[in-house]
């Protein structure tokens, strides 16, 4: 397997006196897609969350790309903007159009010339196909399109690696399949993912490992053929048993 | 008995009738109102003298209900019907409004028109019984400019000249050139207007602010304190709820004490107190100091309102914005900013239209804008009692300059609207 690009080690995280991650041990390998699934309240989302530093942990180390995060991280604005990340509510801009939601951080952040930002940006929407919705307002789009324009405006940082928190969780079923297949395709071309999902068909076709999370800690990591002909623990049993 | 009385019921079948009598019993209603009270002629006085007092509301009472028929296929009375006859009390307060409209109108009118004196050159020449405009018309220079000297009035004219060009240019021209007309009017302009007016460069003969005043003063603190208060407010409101407990705590003491004191003692205390904490041989203009506390007192108000635009953002919008890599400046001023000021339009016109009708209070430490100047017109000798056209002016003028930012505001908050 190629090089780490994400290292989680002994990483423990509390909400006041709520503890959310409990000795979080888990290593990504470049190009690596990993789902993340468990109960809900079972920390998946706090975890990746961490990986960006939209969460700070207390505990333990999150080494991402080389750079260890923590309070003296210094351009912790450097490595978010390599890690892309969709989020659940799609958390669009709703005072810009698509393509400037697209542009605004290359311009801004990266210092893209603007004309460049905008090639880039049409190339990205057309991969999610809403190119044509490029001048729209999100407010004028379906959920589904809506989560593809976020997609496109995390790829347009070119990140390393993308961060999915149940991107289809609020969407109506019929637009689940067109969000799911914009990001098999973004794997087939080799981008380092970590999904935290209950799509166990998504999983199955495009993870190379699955965690399983249960009360905030790592109750199995397997394999993904193994981990669903073949789970280990009760407890993942029960759960498959349950959303398969 | 009961039978014979339902022809009294409103009913579609004998419409033009009903409509008819009913419109009958309302004239004569109106009428009555009209020759009672212009006329001082009773047509009811063989009535009881409460009856009598009461007929125009009977009359007008039966009438309505003589012409509230439901679905008559008449659209004008349907309308008539749905909207302001809909039942008793409606029709009750239909007739009161048109009754209290039919006697005050005219009086208005006649008092601020027909009976009132416009050109003249002294009291004397007010001799109608209604307002007496020669007031305002000879003061006219004095309310716009204060005590500005006469020969010196161009310099007023061209500095406002230049405003209103420019805001009228920047109607009619493209995005991109209007960016740079907002620069020079928020941060042109400003030394513009005021290096000619206090002069001492360029060959104008200096003129201290104490002469300034009139209307002319009152946009001058209006547009340097609204400029000010702004960006003041939206640090404030970012300092509010910033992390760091020393930028917290600061910017709640600072917005929690000026939004405790009354406009009032701030100003006494610009004008009296704040001279003996500078140093000796120091000066701080007047008009400086008067600017200064407004914009901080309105900027404490602000922020307040950017705050709780800053609160109506979902969390999400925050996410959004670190995950793509935004510093703290960039994903506030791009991201978090444009939305929360576009939620908050209503409430910023409101700060600023308060901070525009608060500006005569500058009046206690001796500044004398419009409201200013009609006080000490009103005080002139020649000129006692002649305070109400001086008011009924001022009103108007303040009416039609936060009616102007009130509409502005609105077609701000359609032009933003971007959402479904």
């Amino acid at each position: 397997m190629s090089e780490t690009i994400i290292q989680m080690k002994e990483v423990n995280k509390w909400f006041g006196d709520f503890q959310v991650l409990k000795d979080i041990n888990l290593n990504v390998a470049e190009k690596q897609k990993i789902v993340v699934c468990g109960p809900s309240g079972s920390g998946k989302s706090t975890l990746i969350r961490c990986i960006n530093r939209l969460e700070e942990h207390q505990k333990g180390q999150i080494i991402v790309d080389g750079n260890e995060l923590s309070d003296k991280t210094k351009d912790i604005e450097k490595i978010r903007a390599e890690v892309g990340m969709v989020f659940q509510q799609f958390n669009l801009f709703p005072h810009l159009s698509i393509l400037d939601n697209c542009t605004l951080a290359p311009i801004w952040v990266k210092k893209t010339p603007k004309k460049q930002a905008e090639e880039l940006a049409m190339k990205q929407l057309e991969q999610v196909q809403i190119a044509d919705q490029a001048m729209k307002y999100p407010g004028q789009l379906s959920g589904g399109q809506q989560q593809r324009a976020a997609l496109a405006r995390a790829l347009c940082m070119e990140p390393k690696i993308m961060l999915f928190d149940e991107p289809t969780s609020a969407l109506d079923p019929e637009m689940i399949k067109e969000v799911l297949d914009a990001m098999v395709n973004l794997a087939k071309a080799g981008m380092t993912m970590i999904v935290v999902t209950h799509e166990m068909g998504f999983a199955k076709e495009v993870a190379d490992e699955v965690v399983f999370m249960d009360e905030g800690m790592i109750v199995e990591k397997a394999k993904t053929k193994e981990f669903f002909d073949n789970p280990k623990s009760e407890r993942t049993k029960l759960f498959l048993s349950q959303i398969l | 008995m009961i039978d014979k009385l339902t022809f009294l019921r409103p009913s579609k079948e004998r419409l033009n009738l009903f409509i008819f009598f009913g419109a009958l019993f309302f004239g004569i209603g109106i009428y009555d109102l009209i020759s009672n009270s212009f006329f001082s002629e009773n047509i009811t006085s063989f009535l009881p003298e409460i009856l009598s007092f009461f007929t125009p509301l009977i009359f007008g009472f039966v009438g309505l209900h003589l012409i509230r028929i439901e679905y008559s296929g008449n659209k004008i009375l349907d309308s008539l019907n749905k909207n302001i006859n809909s039942n008793w009390f409606n029709s009750i307060l239909t007739l009161l409004l048109i009754f209290l409209l039919i006697i005050g109108i005219p009086v208005i009118l006649n008092w601020a028109f027909f009976d009132a004196n416009f050109f003249g050159t002294s009291k004397e020449d007010c001799t109608n019984s209604g307002a007496c405009w020669v007031f305002i018309n000879v003061w006219f220079e004095r309310l716009i400019y204060g005590l500005y000297p006469n020969d010196q009035i161009w310099r007023v004219n061209v500095a406002f000249i230049i405003l209103i060009l420019t805001v009228g240019v920047a109607f009619f021209v493209n995005q991109k050139i209007k960016k740079y007309i907002i620069i020079f009017l928020l941060f042109v302009f400003p030394f513009i207007l005021i290096s000619l007016l206090s002069g001492g460069s360029f060959g104008l003969e200096k003129i201290a602010t104490n002469e300034w005043g009139g209307l002319s003063l009152t946009f001058i603190i209006s547009i340097f304190a609204i400029i000010f208060c702004f960006p003041v407010g939206m640090f404030l409101a970012l300092g509010r709820r910033s992390s760091f407990p020393v930028i917290r705590y600061s910017s709640i003491g600072f917005i929690e004490f000026w939004r405790g004191v009354p406009l009032i003692t701030v100003l006494f205390m610009a004008s009296v107190m704040f001279p003996m904490f500078l140093p000796d041989g120091t000066f701080l203009d007047k008009l400086i100091r008067v600017i200064i506390a407004i914009t901080l007192f309105e900027a404490a108000y602000m922020a307040e309102v950017i705050r709780g635009g800053l609160q109506a953002l979902p969390r999400g919008q925050y996410d959004a914005g670190k995950s793509l890599g935004m510093s703290y400046w960039k994903l506030h001023l791009l991201v978090i900013l444009p939305q929360a000021l576009k939620l908050i339009i209503p409430g910023i016109a409101n700060t600023f239209l308060a901070l525009v009708k608060d500006t005569p209070l500058i009046l206690v430490v001796g500044l004398l804008e419009l409201v200013g100047m009609i006080d000490m017109a009103k005080t002139n000798p020649k000129w006692l009692g002649f305070a109400a056209e001086g008011y009924v002016f001022a009103g108007l003028v303040f009416w039609i300059i936060c009616y102007a930012m009130s509409r502005y505001s609105i077609s701000l908050e359609k032009k933003y609207k971007t959402d479904r």
